[in-house]
């Protein structure tokens, strides 16, 4: 369950940065289309940190501790939705390249927190 | 112009987050983070184990939030404060990678700054490059 969430987030978290990416090359300001993409990006982020909490709740492990893992849980929770509203304070090119960038870190942490979760 | 208007103009110190400037510091902001969290963590739990290592994640960590604080700020001071921090990161990063490259033994664990911020996608080594462009040229703007 967890890992196919971790997955997904990843896969959803690289589409809105290309998307956004896309719109910073083409010299646009995030739209409303962009709006609801990061909207369930964040749902999914939040999902998994629902399940995450709940398995740790269930007595499974994390690899390299509890703290960490929720830690970097809730820090991916913030990164898209923080982005989105820089994103609302800068209407231009730059506002869209820092939700990719947002984007893209919150892809990083999807991966880091693979590692923490899984045994290796 | 309607005279709030004017009194905002005349109390606005230059703004640095503008366009690009967003960017940065969302990357900046990001940094901060990651480095105050994973210092305050491993010097809680795990002091002893690489004492040096921590220590300079944790001045990295006060760097970062430092010019993270002054971008957002805004204003002459600040921008030349944080134009001095860049150039401290810089050589910070340039130090720092090197000595781990040189002499990994005495890092038992990795720092932010280990082997250029390889383990940050080499971010801490673009960071400072990129802000001292943006603060230089923020500079003939204003």
């Amino acid at each position: 369950m967890l890992d196919a969430l971790t997955v997904a987030v990843s896969v959803a978290a690289l589409a809105l940065a290309a998307w956004c990416g896309f719109a910073a090359f083409r010299d646009q300001s995030t739209k409303d289309w962009h709006f609801i993409g990061m909207a369930v990006v964040t749902f999914l982020v939040l999902v998994q940190l629902i399940v995450g909490i709940v398995q740790l709740a269930r007595g499974e492990k994390a690899e390299e501790g509890a703290t960490i893992f929720v830690a970097y849980l809730i820090g991916a929770l913030c990164a898209v939705p923080i982005a989105g509203f820089m994103s609302l304070a800068e209407r231009s090119r730059w506002g869209s390249a820092t939700v990719a960038a947002g984007a893209v870190v919150l892809a990083v942490l999807e991966v880091r927190l693979h590692d923490i979760w899984t045994v290796g | 112009m309607t005279a709030t208007q004017e009194k905002a103009e005349r109390g606005t110190r230059t703004r640095l987050v503008t366009g690009p400037g967003i960017l940065l510091v969302w990357l900046y902001g990001v940094m901060s983070v990651g480095a105050v969290s994973r210092s305050i963590y491993q010097i809680a739990t795990e002091f002893g184990r690489a004492p040096l290592a921590y220590t300079l994640s944790a001045v990295a960590a006060v760097v970062y939030a430092f010019i993270t604080y002054t971008l957002v700020r805004g204003g002459e001071k600040a921008r030349r404060a944080a134009l001095v921090c860049c150039a401290a990161e810089l050589a910070g990063v340039l130090v720092v990678g090197t000595w781990t490259l040189v002499e990994p033994s005495a890092f038992p664990d990795a720092t932010v700054w280990s082997d250029y911020g390889y383990g940050y996608l080499f971010i801490p080594v673009l960071l400072p490059l990129t802000g001292i462009w943006w603060l230089r040229r923020s500079r003939t703007a204003a």
